[in-house]
């Protein structure tokens, strides 16, 4: 069986190039990012002047811009994510349930660029109008102080929220269908209602709808595009929402082709760093939770690449 | 009574809570869709395809070389994802159960997590800065390494999907391994392959943040692989941050097409994922 070795050998050889790009992402990242790791240490995380010129870099407007959108996108998309996945797994007209599937995914593969244009020019002027229109009490609070420019992290959140919820509510999806149907029928024999047995599935299904969350927040994480453009990238560390703030993905994107100053790439590439491992971690636990809730390898478990599939689409 | 009265009104809430989420989430698609389409349609033309970008001022001009760029980087992109993705999905499926086979899984799964401005700059690192020059070439790499997750996870799928019937069939023929693959199973899941690498193509093809830095722009036609090139994405990125109506008009166009393209792709795969599915499932 000399023939199986080579084939075996050869094909492998493939796969080791795959995960030897894994491991160079965070090998690479790491050595560029030397310059700032020796000179700042932990205080590059702390502080918050970002001076390219005087080579001053402290990064935590950036970490903060990306939690606190990530956050907000997960609180405003979870619970509509959720209402998709039970609607179109257990509630909905069978007729009607692929388009509504197919609809939704939709929204995962509109370019993050065309959602950034049309965040410009169309999502950007409507939350600038509704920040006019907030009245004067309700702007005292710090949650919505600040400029009414329409760009900021309520438009940011906003943004993220539509391109999250395809991910998160796929992901609910294949977790509520692999809820065993007994669950379901034994919570009817005890007369409960639609609601009570869909609680009942949802308990049943937590790790896994967890999971299903903590993906999506692991997509926001890292959206690049569409939050560079409309959330007005300042550097500043506020709870305002109306307030234009700045990611560590937007960062790269705007100041990387600019930098010309060694520490400068060097602070761009730590960003990128942690950015990496920040995804790295949630992906890797959402993974596991949803994973939990396959019963086998074989069976009805949940399709453990539908996360992959999905972003495919 | 009355507590069954709440319980069931309860009930109905939730149910309309459900049915209205779908619907909020609805409501976005319809409406980027339609800006898209009906802002897009105003500015597209003969010379949106066929004509350079003209400098500021100066009205009309088109993204030629945009296009070009962009089907160049999707190339190389499929010239490096393809054999590397497929091959080691192969491996994936035929020693599944293997410490390698799940590590090559798990890489797969992670490399697709990670977000695409984090591969810009690792290819800045390995194919940018060692030349000192922004090229094609490197943005390639960039869109490859973006594919390459899909398709081995899209292979490994479709190759379990065959049935092992068919595979100890060969081997009983006295077929080697390779042969058993390559002439028997690869030939029955080949549409989905490819239908794997469509839908890495509709992923890429709309990414903007790895070329950043990679491929850069170019206000020139070009199709060297060693100069930095333009593509839809980035040009339309420029021309949305410009103050420029003209150009603004023209970023509306570009991402008509690139909403078109995507579409169309992930339509396809779709449709012929469902129609393998059923094939094969049963």
């Amino acid at each position: 069986m000399r023939g199986d070795l080579g084939f075996r050998v050869g094909t492998g050889l493939f796969g080791l190039v795959l995960i030897a790009i894994v491991v160079a992402i965070g090998f690479e990242l790491t050595r560029e990012s030397m310059p700032t790791i020796q000179k700042f240490g932990l205080n590059f995380w702390r502080t918050q002047t970002w001076d390219p010129v005087a080579g001053d870099f402290g990064a935590l407007p950036f970490i903060w811009g990306t939690i606190y959108s990530s956050i907000l996108a997960l609180l405003l998309a979870a619970p509509i994510a959720l209402g998709i996945a039970i609607f179109t797994a257990e509630l909905c007209p069978e007729p009607i349930q692929r388009p509504l599937i197919f609809l939704t995914e939709l929204l995962a593969s509109i370019p993050s660029i065309v959602y950034g244009l049309w965040g410009i020019f169309v999502l950007v002027p409507a939350v600038r109008a509704l920040e006019e229109w907030a009245p004067p009490v309700l702007r005292q609070l710090p949650l919505f102080s600040g400029p009414r420019l329409g760009v900021g992290m309520l438009s940011a959140g906003l943004i993220l929220a539509i391109m999250v919820i395809p991910f998160t509510s796929s992901v609910a999806r294949e977790v509520l269908k692999s809820v065993p149907a007994a669950q379901r029928e034994g919570a009817y024999a005890l007369g409960a209602t639609r609601f009570e047995a869909i609680r009942a599935a949802l308990f049943y299904a937590r790790t896994g709808i967890v999971g299903a969350v903590m993906l999506g927040f692991g997509r926001a994480l890292g959206e690049t595009m569409a939050v560079t453009m409309v959330i007005g990238n300042q550097p500043t560390v506020t709870a305002s929402i109306f307030a234009p703030q700045y990611t560590m993905a937007a960062v790269i994107a705007n100041e990387f082709t600019e930098a010309a100053d060694p520490l400068h790439l060097s602070a761009l590439v730590e960003i990128g760093l942690v950015l990496f491992a920040m995804t790295l971690i949630v992906n890797v636990l959402s993974r596991l939770l949803i994973w939990s809730m396959a019963p086998g390898a074989q069976g009805p478990g949940v399709d453990a690449a539908a996360p992959a599939k999905l972003a495919a689409t | 009574m009355n507590r069954t009265t709440r319980r069931k009104a309860l009930s109905s809430a939730f149910v309309g809570f459900c049915a209205l989420s779908v619907l909020i989430a609805l409501v976005p698609l319809a409406l980027v869709l339609s800006f898209v389409v009906s802002q897009g349609i105003r500015a597209i033309n003969v010379d949106f395809f066929t004509q350079m970008p003209k400098p500021v001022g100066e009205p009309g001009g088109g993204m030629a070389n945009a296009i070009v760029g962009t089907l160049m980087l999707a190339g190389l992109g499929s010239l490096m994802a393809v054999p590397i993705g497929v091959l080691s999905g192969i491996y994936a499926s035929e020693y599944a159960g293997t410490r390698i086979a799940s590590l090559i899984r798990f890489a797969a799964d992670t490399l697709n997590g990670v977000p695409s401005i984090v591969i810009g700059v690792l290819v800045y690192g390995i194919a940018v800065l060692p030349f000192k020059q922004f090229s094609a070439l490197a943005g390639g790499i960039a869109l490859g390494i973006m594919m390459i997750p899909i398709i081995a996870r899209t292979t490994e799928e479709l190759l379990l999907l065959v049935p092992g019937t068919m595979r100890e069939g060969a081997l009983a023929l006295g077929a080697t391994r390779a042969r058993a693959v390559f002439t028997v199973v690869l030939p029955a899941a080949l549409p989905g392959i490819i239908t794997g690498i469509v839908l890495a193509l509709a992923r890429i093809s709309g990414e903007t943040a790895p070329l950043l830095f990679t491929a850069f722009n170019n206000r020139f036609f070009t199709t060297s692989l060693r100069q930095p090139i333009s593509s839809l994405t980035v040009q339309v990125y420029t021309y949305a941050s410009s103050p420029y109506a003209d150009w603004q008009r023209q970023a509306w166009a570009g991402a008509l097409v690139l909403v078109t393209i995507v579409l169309l792709c992930s339509i396809l795969a779709r449709v012929a994922t469902r129609r393998l599915e059923s094939m094969h499932a049963r």
